[in-house]
Parts: C-alpha cells; sequence; structure tokens
C-alpha cells in the first residue's frame, strides 16, 4: 500500500487552507493510500495544530522541537529526513516554505521530486502521471514520475478540493525523540512585515483589481474611479507594483496580500496562480481582458473580452446612473 | 582762446601723462583678454571631433539671416526687439570703440575714410545707436529687475537666480553709452563755449541731450568730464571684453561662431564619433557622451553661447509639463562644469563621474521627446538632440537604462518590433476579415513586386487600434491607383526611436535589415503614414528610393485629380491639424496635410499659435509610449486643451502616436464626447469620393 | 567573494505567444525567441553588485547546447568575468537532479564561496538551487530578495514569504541562494555589449571532463518526465458575456447587484 505523508505548514496555531487539499491530492494519486499528516512546531501551538489535524487525517505524526518553533526549512528538513521511511511519498505544498523544504528533502530522502502539481492522473506501476503548468501558465504539461524510491511532490495551493473540517479522531504519534541532531546553518533572525498602505484592500468586500491590461500609471485613475462609483478599493497584480505604479500593500497574491472579497473583478489580469492564490474565499469574480486566451477566464465566474480601458469608465458611468 | 585736451596729451594733476593710461587699459586688456581666451579653448582642443565645415552656403545665408539680421529674436517680441536694438547698436559702435583706443594715443584720431561726410554720416547713426541701446538697456533692466518675466527663473535646484549678473552687465552696457556720450558732448560744449562753433548733432540723441545740459558747465569741469569719461569708457571697455567670457554674456564673441556652425541638415542624428564609419564602430572604447569631453567641440561652444533667454525651455513641451527636464539648464549646468574644471588659473580638473552622476540625472536625460521644439527656437543655434542622443548613448554602452525600457528594447533585439509580437504577424491587419473581403495588400518578395512600398512600422502593425491607419493608408493608395506592397515579415521598426533613445547598434541592425529588404523589394518610392518611419527612412537611412508621407501623396493625387474629395461630411464640427513634430520641425512638411484638410470643401479649420514650427508634442513616440517619465501632467492633456481653446471640436494628426497620445489626452482631459481626435488618413479615407 | 551563478536559456514569456505544434504534444518552437531566464538575469546583477563592493569575480555556469553559450555571452557582457558551458549529449532529458548533479561536479572543481541560481526558470518548478545545495551540503534559501553581505563567514538574506513579507535569515558561506525578482534593477546589455565579449574564450566541459557517470544524469537518470504538452480543456470556465458592450454591462451589473458587488 502506498504510504503518503502530508506536511502541514502552519502559523499561530492554525494550518493553512492546504491541510484540507492534501486528502483530495492523496486519493488522486492512489485512492487507497494511507495518508498520514506531518506536522512540526514546538509547544502549544503545535499540539494545537496536530489536534487539529486528527480531526481530517487517521495518522498524524508530530515532532516538537524548540529548533522547530519557527518554520526553518533546513532543520525541518533534518527532522522529516531522520522520521520519514523510506521510499514514503511526501506532500508539500508549493508555497514559499514548500519552495524552500522540499528540493532539498528530496535528495536527503533519495527519491524522485516533482514539483507544483494541480492534478494527480494515477499511478501506471512506478510512474505517477499529474499534470503541472510551464511558462508561467502558458502550457500545461503532463509529467511522469518515478516513486518506486519514494517522492517529494509539491502541490499547488487551492488545485484541489478541500475536504470538510471533519471529526474524525486519528492518533497522534510523536517522534519528537527520533527528530535527531536539529542544528543548522541558517538561522532565522525576523519577519519585516510588509509596510501597510493607505488603504486595506483585505477589509474591502469589492475590489477592483488591476493588472497589465492598465498599460499606463496615468489610466489607474480610471479604476479608481469605477471602484469609487462601486463603493470598491483598487488592487492589483504584481506587474503594477513592480512598475511601482502603486504600493506593495495593494498586491494580491502568494507574495502579496491575500484577500477574502465578496466581489473580485479582475481587470485586464491574466490570472496566473501566484496572483489568484491571494484571493480566498471563493468570491464572485468578474474578468475582463482583451485576450480571450487570457487563464482568468478558467477561474472567473463572468468573463468579457474586451478592452479594460474602454469597458471600464462605460461601467462606471452605467453605475452611477443606477 | 583754448580747446580742449585729448586723453592723448593730458596731464592729470599737472605732472602725470594720462596717455601711459591710454596705452597700458588696451595692453592688459587685449593681454588678459587673450589669456581668458586660451583657457577658454582648452576645453573645445580636448573635445571630441565635430565636422562643421560642409555645407558653406547655407552657412553663410545662416549668418546672415540668423546672425546679422537676428530672425529668431521677434519670435519673442519685446525681448526681441530690445536684442535686435542692442545688437545693432553694439555693431554700429563697434567702429567708434575702437577708434576711442586710438584716440587715447592720439588725439582727434579718426579712421581713414572717416573724415568727411561718411564720418558725418556715422557720426549721426552712431549716437542714435547709443541712444537706443542705452534705452534698450533701460526697458531691458525694468523687465529683468520689475516685471521678472517667468521664463527667467531659475528653479532652486539649478542654482541660483541670474537677474543680479544680467542687471550688472545692462549697467556696464549703459556706462559704456553714457561715458561715450559725455566724451563727445563735452569736447562740443567745450568748442561751442571757447568759439561759439555749434556742432551738428543728432537731435534727441544722448550726445544731444549732454550737450545741452553741459551748456552752462565751466571750462575746467569740461574738461574733467571729458578726460574722465574716456577713462571710464576705456575701462569699462576693456572690462567688459574681459569680462563676456566669464558668462552668459560669451555670447557677444561666440555668437556668429556658433551660428556660422550651427546644424544645417534637419531630422538626421549626429554619428557616434565623427570620422568613424559604422563598419568601425566596433573599434570605439567608449559610445557617447559619459564624460565632459566627449561633447563634440561645436557642443562646448553651445555651451559657452547661451544666453541664458530661456526661449528653449519656454517651448520645450518636457518642461512644461513638469518633468524633471529644462534644455537651457542642460547647457547651463554644463558651462558651469566647464568653469569649474577648466579654471582660470590652476590645473585643468578631470572629473571621475559620468555627467549623469555629476550635473545630470538619468531620468533628465530620457525626459527628452526630441521633438527639436528648443533647436528651432534658440536665436544662437545651440543644438539639443543630438547632445540627448550622445549621452544616451553613453547611458546604453553603461547599461543604464530604465527597466522600462529595456523589455521593448529587448523585443526590438529579438523580434523587430517594441512589442516582442511575432514577425509573421506584421502583416496580419491586412488579413481582417471585412477589409480582406474588398482589398488586398501585396506583400512583396519573390513573387510579388510594386512600383511603391507601404512602409507601415511597427506601432501601425501591431496596435490594434492604430491597425486602422494601416488600412486606411491602404484603401488611399489604391484608389489613387498607387501600385503598392507591403514587406510583411521582411519590414523590421524603422528604429527612429532606437536611434534617438542612444541603442546605436540595434538602430544599426534595423537599419540594415530594412535597407536589405527595401532594395531587395526593387520598388521606386516608398510610402509611410508614421512620421517617425518617414524621418528614419528619409534622413537616417542612406541609399533609399524617394520617401513620401501619405499626405504629400494625397495632395499631390487631388491636384493631379487621381483622387476626388467631397465635402465635409461633418460640417459642424470645427478642426484642428496638429503638426506631428518629426513631420512638421524635422522635415518641414507643414502645408501638405493642411492643403489636403481644405481640399475638402465645407471643412472648418482653425490654426493656433503653436503651430507648425511651434507646435507642441503630443508626448513622444516609439520607445517614448514605454518610458515612465515623472510629470504632472501630459503633454497631451496640454496640446488637447489649446486646441479646445481655439474651439476646435476634432483634432486631426498625422502620426499614429499623436492619435494615440491625443486619444488618452482627451479621456485624461474629461473632454470625451465634446472632442475627439482621429488620423489624418481617417478623415481622407471617410472623404473619399 | 568568488561566486558562481547558474542560468538557463529559456524561451521568451515576455516576447512569445506559445502554441502547441500540429500534433498537440509540444510547443511549436518554430518562430520561439530564447533569453535568459528572467529570475537569472537578477542573479548575476546581485553577484555582480556584490563583487563591485566586496571585490572577487563572477562566473556564469549553464547546462545546456552550443546555443546556451548566446546566454552566458549575454551575462558576461552585463559584468560576469569567466562563463563555463557544461554540455554533452548525455545530458539531454536531465530532470531537476540531474542538473543539480552536473553542476555540483563543476562546482566541486572550483572554490565558490557563494552560487546563486534563478528563484525559477521557465518550467516553474523552482527545483535546482535547492537540491544542489543538498548534494553539496551547502545551506540554502530561496526566494531571495536582499542580499546584506558584511563579513566572511556568514551573510544575511531576506526571503519573499506570503503576505508581502520578509524573512530575514544568517546564513553561512559557503551557501548556495536562489534570487527572487526585484531584487535589484538589473543592468541593460545591448549588441554592442555583447560583441565586446564575442571573442573571450567559454570553457565547454562534458561529462568525462566533469567525472560525471552518464547514466546518472540525462534521460537514463531522470526519474521525472514529460511527457507532453496541452492546452487544459477549458470545462466549467467563466459564463462569458456577449452582445454590444452596452448588453454586456447591462448583465454584468444584474449579476454584480445579485452578488452584493453594488
Amino acid at each position: 500500500m502506498t504510504q503518503i505523508f502530508a506536511y502541514i505548514p502552519h502559523k499561530n496555531g492554525a494550518a493553512e487552507d492546504v491541510a484540507l487539499e492534501y486528502p483530495e491530492a492523496a486519493k488522486k494519486i492512489d485512492a487507497g493510500a494511507s495518508v498520514t499528516a506531518v506536522v512540526t512546531g514546538s509547544g502549544a501551538d503545535l499540539d494545537k495544530v496536530a489536534g487539529d489535524m486528527a480531526k481530517i487525517y487517521s495518522e498524524v505524526i508530530k515532532v516538537d522541537n524548540a529548533a522547530l518553533a519557527y518554520p526553518n526549512a533546513e532543520v525541518v528538513r533534518k527532522a522529516l529526513t531522520a522520521i520519514l521511511p523510506a521510499n514514503a511519498i511526501v506532500l508539500v505544498a508549493h508555497d514559499t516554505f514548500g519552495m524552500d523544504l522540499a528540493p532539498g528533502l528530496s535528495v536527503k530522502l533519495d527519491s524522485a521530486y516533482a514539483a507544483d502539481a494541480i492534478d494527480f492522473e494515477g499511478v501506471d506501476g512506478d510512474a505517477l502521471k499529474l499534470v503541472r503548468q510551464e511558462l508561467g501558465g502558458a502550457v500545461s504539461t503532463h509529467v511522469t514520475t518515478d516513486i518506486s524510491a519514494g517522492a517529494v511532490i509539491t502541490i499547488r495551493p487551492g488545485a484541489f478540493a478541500p475536504v470538510d473540517g471533519g471529526s474524525a479522531s486519528g492518533t497522534i504519534t510523536d517522534k519528537s525523540g527520533d527528530a535527531g541532531d536539529l542544528a543548522a546553518k541558517r538561522t532565522f533572525i525576523e519577519v519585516v512585515e510588509a509596510e501597510v498602505g493607505d488603504v486595506d484592500i483585505t477589509k474591502s468586500d469589492v475590489l477592483v483589481s488591476i493588472g497589465r491590461g492598465i498599460e499606463d500609471e496615468d489610466n489607474i485613475e480610471i479604476a479608481q474611479e469605477l471602484a469609487d462609483a462601486m463603493g470598491a478599493v483598487v488592487s492589483c497584480s504584481r506587474p503594477i507594483v513592480d512598475a511601482k505604479w502603486l504600493e506593495k500593500s495593494r498586491q494580491v497574491g502568494t507574495s502579496g496580500q491575500t484577500v477574502k472579497p465578496k466581489v473580485y473583478m479582475a481587470m485586464g489580469i491574466s490570472g496566473s496562480f501566484q496572483h489568484m492564490g491571494g484571493v480566498k474565499g471563493n468570491p464572485f469574480i468578474v474578468a475582463v481582458n482583451k485576450n480571450p486566451k487570457a487563464p482568468i477566464f478558467q477561474v472567473a465566474d463572468v468573463g468579457i473580452v474586451e478592452d479594460i480601458l474602454d469597458f471600464m469608465p462605460e461601467l462606471q458611468e452605467a453605475i452611477e446612473d443606477l | 582762446m583754448s580747446s580742449i585736451i585729448g586723453p592723448a596729451s593730458y596731464q592729470l594733476f599737472g605732472f602725470f601723462p594720462t596717455i601711459i593710461l591710454s596705452f597700458l587699459l588696451p595692453v592688459i586688456g587685449v593681454g588678459l583678454f587673450t589669456y581668458i581666451m586660451a583657457r577658454r579653448i582648452a576645453p573645445l582642443v580636448r573635445a571630441n571631433p565635430d565636422y562643421r565645415f560642409d555645407n558653406i552656403p547655407q552657412r553663410i545665408i545662416n549668418l546672415f539671416l540668423v546672425w546679422l539680421a537676428q530672425i529668431r529674436q521677434p519670435r519673442y517680441m519685446l525681448a526681441g526687439v530690445l536684442h535686435i536694438v542692442i545688437f545693432a547698436g553694439f555693431l554700429v559702435l563697434s567702429i567708434r570703440s575702437t577708434t576711442l583706443v586710438i584716440v587715447g594715443l592720439s588725439d582727434g584720431f579718426v579712421l581713414p575714410g572717416f573724415d568727411g561726410a561718411l564720418g558725418a554720416v556715422y557720426n549721426f547713426f552712431k549716437d542714435y545707436a547709443a541712444t537706443g541701446v542705452l534705452i534698450a538697456c533701460l526697458v531691458a533692466a525694468v523687465r529683468r529687475g520689475v516685471i521678472k518675466p517667468a521664463r527667467y527663473a531659475v528653479p532652486e535646484k539649478y542654482g541660483k537666480d541670474h537677474t543680479a549678473e544680467a542687471i550688472f552687465v545692462l549697467g556696464v552696457i549703459s556706462t559704456l553709452m553714457i561715458s561715450e556720450a559725455l566724451f563727445e558732448a563735452s569736447e562740443l560744449a567745450y568748442v561751442l563755449r571757447e568759439t561759439g562753433h555749434d556742432h551738428f548733432v543728432a537731435p534727441l540723441s544722448i550726445t544731444w541731450m549732454f550737450k545741452a545740459m553741459l551748456g552752462t558747465t565751466s571750462l575746467d569741469t569740461l574738461q574733467g568730464i571729458h578726460v574722465a569719461a574716456y577713462y571710464i569708457h576705456d575701462v569699462a571697455f576693456f572690462f567688459f571684453l574681459c569680462f563676456l567670457p566669464m558668462g552668459k554674456h560669451f555670447h557677444v564673441i561666440t555668437s556668429i561662431f556658433n551660428v556660422f556652425f550651427m546644424r544645417v541638415k534637419k531630422g538626421n542624428i549626429k554619428p557616434v564619433m565623427h570620422g568613424v564609419s559604422e563598419e568601425d564602430l566596433d573599434e570605439l572604447e567608449s559610445f557617447g557622451t559619459k564624460k565632459l569631453e566627449d561633447f563634440t567641440w561645436k557642443h562646448m561652444l553651445d555651451f559657452y553661447s547661451c544666453a541664458d533667454c530661456g526661449r528653449c525651455s519656454d517651448q520645450c513641451p518636457a518642461n512644461a509639463v513638469g518633468r524633471p527636464l529644462s534644455p537651457r539648464f542642460i547647457t547651463i549646468k554644463a558651462r558651469d562644469l566647464i568653469f569649474k574644471n577648466y579654471p582660470m588659473t590652476g590645473e585643468i580638473y578631470n572629473s571621475p563621474n559620468l555627467l549623469v552622476e555629476d550635473i545630470y540625472t538619468e531620468d533628465e536625460i530620457w525626459s527628452c521627446t526630441t521633438c527639436g521644439a528648443c533647436e528651432e527656437e534658440c536665436p544662437l543655434g545651440i543644438e539639443y538632440i543630438d547632445k540627448m542622443v550622445d549621452l544616451r548613448r553613453g547611458m546604453v554602452d553603461e547599461g543604464m537604462v530604465p527597466q522600462s525600457l529595456q523589455k521593448p528594447l529587448k523585443a526590438l533585439e529579438k523580434r523587430g518590433n517594441p512589442y516582442g509580437k511575432m514577425e509573421k504577424k506584421r502583416a496580419d491587419w491586412a488579413k481582417d476579415k471585412e477589409f480582406k473581403a474588398e482589398h488586398s495588400v501585396k506583400v512583396l518578395g519573390k513573387k510579388e513586386t510594386a512600383e511603391t512600398l507601404y512602409f507601415v512600422d511597427s506601432i501601425t502593425s501591431y496596435d490594434d487600434n492604430i491597425q486602422d491607419i494601416a488600412k486606411r493608408t491602404a484603401i488611399i493608395l489604391e484608389k489613387a491607383g498607387v501600385d503598392y506592397g507591403v514587406l510583411g515579415k521582411e519590414e523590421k521598426d524603422s528604429g527612429n526611436e532606437v536611434l534617438r533613445f542612444g541603442e546605436e547598434m540595434l538602430y544599426q541592425s534595423l537599419k540594415e535589415d530594412n535597407t536589405e529588404a527595401i532594395l531587395a523589394s526593387g520598388v521606386k518610392e516608398i510610402v509611410t503614414a508614421d512620421p517617425h518611419a518617414y524621418n528614419a527612412l528619409k534622413n537616417d537611412y542612406q541609399g533609399l528610393p524617394p520617401v513620401k508621407h501619405i499626405s504629400q501623396v494625397v495632395t499631390e493625387k487631388v491636384k493631379s485629380g487621381d483622387l476626388v474629395l467631397t465635402s465635409c461630411k461633418e460640417p459642424g464640427k470645427v478642426f484642428f491639424y496638429h503638426d506631428p513634430c518629426y513631420l512638421g520641425r524635422h522635415n518641414g512638411l507643414y502645408e501638405d496635410p493642411r492643403e489636403a484638410l481644405d481640399a475638402i470643401d465645407n471643412l472648418t479649420r482653425v490654426e493656433i499659435e503653436k503651430s507648425r514650427d511651434r507646435s507642441f508634442c503630443c508626448g513622444g513616440g516609439g520607445l517614448m509610449l514605454f518610458y515612465e517619465p515623472e510629470e504632472e501632467t501630459r503633454m497631451g492633456v496640454l496640446r488637447v486643451n489649446m486646441a479646445a481653446e481655439a474651439g476646435a471640436t476634432v483634432i486631426v494628426t498625422a502620426c499614429p502616436f499623436c492619435l494615440v497620445n491625443m486619444q488618452d489626452a482627451i479621456k485624461v482631459a474629461g473632454k470625451e464626447g465634446e472632442m475627439e481626435a482621429m488620423d489624418f488618413t481617417q478623415l481622407i479615407e471617410q472623404h473619399l469620393a | 567573494m568568488e561566486i558562481l551563478v547558474c542560468v538557463k536559456r529559456v524561451p521568451d514569456t515576455a516576447e512569445n505567444e506559445f502554441e502547441l505544434n500540429s500534433d498537440g504534444n509540444d510547443l511549436d518552437r518554430d518562430d520561439l525567441v530564447y533569453s535568459v531566464n528572467e529570475w537569472d538575469n537578477y542573479a548575476v546583477e546581485e553577484a555582480i553588485q556584490i563583487v563591485d563592493k566586496v571585490g572577487g569575480s563572477v562566473t556564469v555556469v549553464t547546462v545546456g547546447d552550443d546555443e546556451a553559450e548566446e546566454v552566458l555571452r549575454r551575462e558576461m557582457a552585463m559584468g560576469a568575468n569567466n562563463g563555463v558551458l557544461l554540455a554533452d549529449d548525455a545530458f539531454e532529458g536531465s530532470d531537476g537532479k540531474g542538473i543539480a548533479t552536473i553542476l555540483k561536479a563543476e562546482i566541486e572543481k572550483g572554490s565558490y564561496d557563494l552560487i546563486l541560481t534563478g528563484a525559477q526558470a521557465d518550467e516553474g518548478a523552482g527545483q535546482v538551487g535547492g537540491m544542489l545545495a543538498a548534494m553539496l551540503d551547502y545551506p540554502y534559501a530561496s526566494l531571495v530578495n536582499k542580499i546584506e553581505v558584511d563579513g566572511d563567514a556568514k551573510i544575511k538574506v531576506g526571503r519573499e514569504i506570503e503576505g508581502g513579507n520578509q524573512e530575514m535569515n544568517e546564513i553561512e558561506l559557503p551557501c548556495v541562494l536562489s534570487i527572487q525578482t526585484g531584487i535589484n534593477e538589473p543592468r541593460y546589455v545591448g549588441i554592442r555589449g555583447i560583441r565586446k565579449v564575442a571573442k573571450v574564450e567559454i570553457p565547454e566541459k562534458d561529462a568525462g571532463a566533469l567525472g560525471i557517470d552518464a547514466s546518472a544524469v540525462g534521460e537514463a537518470g531522470a526519474k521525472t518526465k514529460r511527457v507532453d504538452y496541452f492546452v487544459p480543456d477549458m470545462g466549467d470556465g467563466a459564463e462569458m458575456l456577449e452582445g454590444s458592450t452596452d448588453e454586456i454591462i447591462e448583465q454584468l451589473i444584474e449579476k454584480l447587484k445579485a452578488k452584493g458587488g453594488l
């Protein structure tokens, strides 16, 4: 039987959303696999998360060590290398921590590695077939990976349907004693919080979010006017911040803010997963884009193929006339 | 009966012969002046080469028109007239001043030929000249010191106010005029008192007035005034001579040379290094202007020649919208640096820093749209575009290119267009269903040939909105019976902005590709609707068939009867033709588009002062569309407001970039619905009979 | 400081419109243009800036064919001092581990204090840096958006983490860092810059020279393999609103009202 281990990222005593998504991913790999949640950390926060995971997973392994209080990838890697059995299949979220941890872990476990899976198409012999994207999401690929000696696979957060919170009562095994020497050559110092801007986009129910389609800094005014008409706030994708047209605090995405609005107006945003990774809470997504092939249309509820520079003023006028 | 004693014979305090002063002052003055000029010429000697001995007849014409006749001065009426008076006065008085120096050595000296009627006539004019200069100085001083026109202001970031120097020099000039007049008037008054002989003096001139005022003055006092006035004049004269090279009044000396050597060809860009052929460019160690000495000697002479009149910056659209660029200070900062690095005494200082670190900023140099308004205006023929391009060449060579420009430049290198679109899609505009149903466009190559090449260029080929210009140009050419085709994927960006943004080698490669493709197509003539392409093909490329803008073709074909235009479809609208920089100023094409518009009956067209060679840039084209300048407003918005003020409801332009900028500006200015922007080809196509 | 930057030649995402070939299983490569991976370009700029400050040299290395030499030259035109091309038919089809194995062999032949890679490349896996570090037993940090060099033994690095926050770490040298875009503003390299280094000798090393067992890398050694490219079934995508702009706006407003957007 395939043994799958899911590494649970958590912060402040709460597991990240991806913890609910691993079971679906594991099922797509092998419906009969046993799935064990692995939680590392320290103290009460760890116990809380391990307890929560026991409601979802039948098996939970916890590793408690002061050195694991902040998730330093090098330390976590050492702990996991020590406690995981040979040939294990390890699932890790493809987020900024997973990218730090997973490639090195696969080397230390001497197993195969596959990154950023968005779907699995089952195992054929030793070959696990999975789906991922390349070239910034412009094309998809099928990839096979030989899992005979185990594998480390990162999955894209949000790509797999989450399971319910659950009320199972899994067993929690404490493997703190097996973690071994956790000394590391990299030490965590501090987290420098992003500067808080003039507007808190995470608090708004309606976001008018702009991407490359805005074309020019001066056109941001057009989006602002639409937002004003809708009682919304203007947010944006990464290129707008890279161009320094808006502050970092306005950026939605994995490298920016996570927002949970009711309505998300994606204006001239192509819809990369890094961007959509910051849109949570299943909002009503309206996508307007000149390019009918833009990936945003796959995730949006309503799609409109138009130039936002022409469309936004007209929409604004229509709303003001209501 | 006595006669007044001249400075050559006068004994100060009865024992000191003033002739010693008359001898020493010129010797010291000329000696010092020679030394100063030698120091000032030093940077020119170390500067890069420049070739300015071509087109001598044109240069002589420029000398007569721009220098002697001062034709650019009245573009600013009051300041211009004042300057013409002072300049003409100086020319007239130069003879008198030279004579006076010798008078100090030999009483009563007159230049050969000036002892008769000629001398009398000269004296008559000379007196009025001095009077005119004095009055002009007074008016100018009031203007500079009291009224203070805005264009003379020095923003804090550019240094201290220049008013004091200006007033001081006006004072020195006035001193020269007054002392000269007093010198003469005191003698005439003396003669009148002693002999009763009343010499004729030009009525109401300052000499005439002083003579009248001195009518009752004692002979001793007159004698004193006479000698004192002489030496005040002498000292002021030589002081002025040596003071000129110290600042903005250097132009009094350099202007004649600067105008002679001024740009005679328009629309082109100087080679990277004069004397180095395009094939040998790879051998150059460094590109462009990085240090002071990388400027050419003519560019250095420009810095010396600037009179600080502020007309360039007053016309500069970048300055008008608050970009960090004011052409006047490009010059003044460089002049200040020359003065600092080449001091009057001591070692020449070689700054280790780049100019863009030292006196300029990168944004300042990228802010220029190369519209040419500054050069068109400068009464002294100072040029800016070549300097900007040379500074940019230096920055590109150092890798100092804003990120926003790096992407389009890389796309141009890889794909031949700044958008990174595929080469094979360059002529896709002609595949549009509706268009294709009625028109077909030949793609020239192995199978197809044509008389005329329509050079489309990148924005018109690829921009969804601007592709209409290509379609309409095609329809107009078809209707006019022109046998034409396009190059399709063989066409690359014309590189007009690539060259002007300092990416010389990329421009060279675009030019080579286009030249090869155009010559291989065997066409006899090139037509384009993009003034930037027009300019590059006409002025930057070599060895191509003649190039025409579509407006020239239209006007020609209307005159020949091959094209017939209907009467105006929207007679209620008021049309305003906006001159694109690369059609107007850089190529002198002002009339063809207007004639074409006027060939549409009942079309109401308005003109404003800022038209033709004073047209105001829309915001810039080509790579400028990718650059994100720091500015308070957009050039296009100012332009739209100018048109609106003139009562225009339709801005007609003849350049795809102008169209993009005007359409945007109308939105930003909140004039949607009231005004519209339209390309020349659209208007013509609508009115094809 | 001796710095090695691992770079890759990739299809240029900014300049290409990707289409599948007629069989639908690979990219239509006829019209692709290639350039250096954007993240790698930031890494090279960062390396040059560090060397400008504290001295040392920058070497750029790539695993690829002859065409990959072009990206080495571009990075050398930027200011990298040396380039090394690792090329062998046996390297073709390597997975992330294969590439890391090849790079490791080259790194062990030199003496580098700092090894930089881009945070990710065309495949979007972001794997080689972390694997390389683990193979070398060097410490590693990914998504680095700040480097402070203030000593020979340790440096401080900032990582870009969720929420736009920055995680500061101290890391011992030698180490491997993967560089995130935005850490600096890479300088421009024009045709002239590339021509200037056109004649510089770039050593080329094959499996033999590196002492690599050819079966451990390339297609043969790869556990993870790309099977095909495809355009995903649009499936349950957005409901596309059609008609005139006015009609679209009318429909949209109804929907927005229903969803609380107005």
